[in-house]
């Protein structure tokens, strides 16, 4: 085990050693999901509302948005964005491969963010929409002020598991060539011959990546939660 | 943009991409039958009384669900022997890992069979298995039918991580034909095309199924 650590610890010819490597890594992971997931909830945030609003149109809209999205596995999402989104939209080609994974990874989840809004919206009592009509505000009030704070209370838990999805499916982005913890575990293990540790450590941190998402997601749903209703109570 | 449309010739692509549309059909089949019956386990052993069981089982379905697919793709390509090539590794690894996933549904099944059900069944002296097997389990399967087929199209589209060891599945099939012929982008639009009208038809399905089993209940 000694002698496993100080091979990690050895230079890689650049001044920077493995575990640097890695440490780097793991931001990269961490960046693609942070930056994603915000796209992904504010996409997916109007998406869903929109699947609830009374006009065809735009219903239809947001359900092909969120059909497109759910049936293209991610892998070939990445590709589409990587390889073709930008021989058809040359204006793309300025794009870092970043942005691209960001994009790919964010439209991706904000599918599945949009079906756990629309559901969170349709879980509430329709009297809820007449309450706020029946009080003088628009439809776009009623989202703002009623719907929307009691629709994203209850999303809170499948949103963090979303979060958590969301970093484990960061690790797609190896196959673009972002050096992010699976490109590091399949490199450095074969630079080393050491796969066993180097994907060991990498497990480790996305275990560590994930327990963290999760308290982190259950200290906001503390603190948003309406007492007296739902999970309030907790 | 201009898109070779010559690309989209069956004849020509077929030679690449029927191969490895039936890898990623038995790999899914294999995966969804295999990971039910683990998963079942699991669940049966979630909920028994037997703390050890209940930990073990926590601890596999939780471990399982932590760390992303291509890293357990990885894990047990590496793990196995050499020499098993990549296509059985993948069998392997996806019957472990969907089993984690199919436990959770199942678990949920379980636990949606009123209680009075299993004190009706050791009533008139069924054993535990005898209950499991004529009185829940079948009762569970049913109602969790729907996400169970949801699960496995799932599965299908991640079985396109093959990629990372390099399994020749139906995505590596197009990526083949794509490089082969000089085409690249056209066959990474088929095959998006491809795993869509796939995975859109067996949704519709699922959906259509779903509303079939509300009724009856």
């Amino acid at each position: 085990m000694q002698s496993t650590w100080q091979t990690f610890m050895q230079d890689r010819g650049d001044g920077i050693t493995y575990v640097d490597w890695v440490l780097s890594a793991w931001g990269w992971t961490l960046s693609i999901a942070a930056c994603a997931w915000v796209l992904a909830l504010l996409i997916g945030s109007l998406v869903g509302t929109l699947r609830t609003v009374p006009s065809k149109p735009l219903q239809w809209l947001s359900n092909t948005w969120v059909e497109l999205f759910r049936n293209v596995p991610l892998l070939i999402q990445v590709f589409l964005w990587y390889q073709v989104l930008p021989v058809v939209f040359p204006s793309l080609q300025k794009l870092d491969t970043f942005v691209l994974v960001v994009f790919a990874l964010g439209f991706f989840t904000s599918a599945r963010i949009a079906e756990q809004v629309r559901a969170g919206i349709q879980s509430l009592p329709r009297g809820q929409f007449m309450a706020g009509s029946a009080i003088g505000l628009t439809r776009a009030q009623t989202y703002r002020y009623v719907i929307l704070p009691m629709a994203f209370r209850i999303v809170l838990p499948p949103l963090t598991s979303e979060a958590m999805n969301i970093i484990k499916n960061s690790s797609v982005a190896f196959a673009v060539g972002i050096g992010e913890m699976v490109l590091y575990a399949q490199q450095a293990g074969a630079e080393l011959s050491a796969e066993v540790p180097a994907y060991l450590i990498v497990t480790v941190f996305y275990v560590i990546s994930a327990f963290a998402v999760n308290r982190l997601m259950a200290f906001v749903e503390s603190r948003v939660r309406v007492p007296g209703y739902v999970g309030g109570s907790k | 943009m201009n898109l070779d449309l010559s690309f989209y010739n069956w004849e020509l692509i077929s030679n690449f991409v029927q191969k490895g549309f039936l890898f990623s059909l038995q790999l899914t089949l294999v995966a969804m039958i295999g990971g039910i019956l683990l998963g079942t386990v699991l669940a049966m052993m979630r909920l028994s009384s037997v703390k050890a069981l209940q930990w073990v089982s926590a601890g596999y379905v939780n471990g399982l669900r932590s760390i992303p697919l291509l890293m357990v793709i990885l894990w047990v390509f590496l793990l196995l022997p050499e020499g098993i090539g990549a296509e059985r590794s993948a069998l392997v690894t996806f019957t472990l890992f969907e089993a984690a996933y199919y436990s959770e549904i199942m678990r949920a099944g379980i636990q949606s069979i009123p209680r009075g059900q299993v004190y009706a069944g050791q009533a008139i002296g069924l054993s535990y298995g005898q209950n499991m097997r004529f009185v829940i389990l079948p009762q569970a399967f049913r109602n969790m039918l729907p996400v169970l087929l949801t699960q496995t199209i799932i599965l299908f589209q991640d079985t396109s991580l093959v990629y990372v060891i390099g399994a020749y599945d139906l995505f590596k099939g197009f990526e083949t034909a794509g490089k082969t012929m000089g085409r690249p982008v056209e066959a990474y639009l088929a095959a998006a095309v491809v795993y869509f009208v796939i995975c859109f038809a067996l949704s519709q399905l699922v959906k259509r199924l779903q509303k079939k089993i509300a009724i009856v209940r």
